[in-house]
C-alpha cells in the first residue's frame, strides 16, 4: 500500500517537473526544473528494485549531465527568452503528434490483458543487483561494453577537437 | 490496489510525450537538448519496468534490461557532451541559440 501511494507521488512529481521544464522561460529554471524531474525518477527505479540504476541515475544524470548542462547556459550567458510570436502551423502540428501519442499510447494500454500484470514478489532473497548487472555485462553484454568504451573514448576527442578556438 | 506494469508504461509514456512536446514547441535549442534528456528516460523507465515486471526462473529480476539501461545511460552522457560542445562552437559562430536564426547549413 505504501509502495502503491509513492508510486503515485513520486510519478506525480517527476511529471510536473518534467512539464516545468518544457513552460519556464529561463533556461537555469529548466535545468533545475530537470534535476528534480531525474531524481523523481531515480526514486522510481527504486520502487522498481532496480537500485543500481536508481543510484547510477542520480550520480549520473542528475550530477554530471545536469552540471555539464548548468555550465553551458552560464558560458553561453543565456538569459529569459524574449516572447516571440508563435509559428502557428508549428503549434497545431506539435499539439497534434503529441496528442496523437497520447492517444495511441491509451489504446495501445487498452488493447491487451498483458499489461495489466501485477508486480509479483521477488521470492529469491539473494537481491543483489550490481552484482547480478556486473555479471551480465562482463560475460553476455562483454563486446558491446568494449564498443562503449571505444565510444566514450572517441567522443571525448570529438569534444576535444570540436572546443578548439578555430574548426578547420 | 498495487501498481501494475501499464500504470508504469502510462507514466513512462506521459514523460515520452512531455519531452515530445518540448522538442516541437521550444525555440531554444539548449532546451530542446533536455528535452531530449527527458525523452531517453522515459525509454529508461519502461525498461527497467519490464525487467521487474519479467522475473527470471531465479525470481529475480530480468537484468538484461538494466544492462540495456546502462548502456543507455553511457551513450547520452556522451551525447551530452558533444552535443553540448556543438552548441558552444554554433554559438561562437553566431551568437544565437534559437532555432529560427540558425537555418543556414554554412557560414
Amino acid at each position: 500500500m505504501a509502495s502503491t501511494i509513492l508510486f503515485w507521488i513520486f510519478a506525480a512529481y517527476m511529471l510536473a517537473f518534467g512539464a516545468g521544464v518544457v513552460v519556464c522561460r529561463n533556461p537555469v529554471s529548466s535545468a533545475m526544473c530537470l534535476v528534480m524531474s531525474f531524481i523523481a525518477l531515480a526514486a522510481l527505479f527504486v520502487t522498481l528494485n532496480a537500485y543500481f540504476i536508481g543510484v547510477i541515475q542520480v550520480l549520473v544524470y542528475a550530477g554530471a549531465v545536469m552540471v555539464l548542462f548548468l555550465f553551458i547556459i552560464m558560458l553561453l550567458d543565456l538569459r529569459t527568452e524574449v516572447r516571440r510570436a508563435w509559428n502557428l502551423t508549428a503549434l497545431v502540428g506539435g499539439a497534434a503528434v503529441v496528442f496523437g501519442f497520447v492517444g495511441l499510447l491509451l489504446r495501445v494500454l487498452k488493447s491487451s490483458p498483458l499489461y495489466h500484470v501485477g508486480k509479483a514478489e521477488i521470492w529469491n532473497t539473494h537481491l543483489d543487483d550490481v552484482r547480478e548487472i556486473g555479471f551480465t555485462l562482463f560475460s553476455k553484454f562483454n563486446l558491446p561494453f568494449q564498443v562503449v568504451g571505444i565510444l566514450l573514448l572517441v567522443s571525448t576527442i570529438g569534444v576535444v577537437i570540436l572546443s578548439r578556438k578555430e574548426l578547420k | 490496489m498495487t501498481v501494475s506494469l501499464d500504470h508504469y508504461l502510462l507514466v513512462s509514456g506521459l514523460l515520452f510525450a512531455i519531452g515530445l512536446a518540448g522538442v516541437l514547441l521550444r525555440r531554444n535549442i539548449i532546451i530542446i537538448f533536455m528535452c531530449l534528456e527527458l525523452m531517453l528516460n522515459a525509454a529508461n523507465l519502461s525498461l527497467v519496468a519490464f525487467s521487474r515486471y519479467n522475473l527470471t526462473d531465479t525470481g529475480l529480476p530480468n537484468y538484461n534490461a538494466q544492462v540495456f539501461v546502462f548502456f543507455i545511460i553511457t551513450v547520452a552522457a556522451a551525447e551530452v557532451a558533444v552535443g553540448l560542445a556543438v552548441i558552444v562552437a554554433l554559438y561562437r559562430a553566431r551568437r544565437t541559440t534559437h532555432v529560427e536564426d540558425l537555418n543556414r547549413m554554412k557560414f
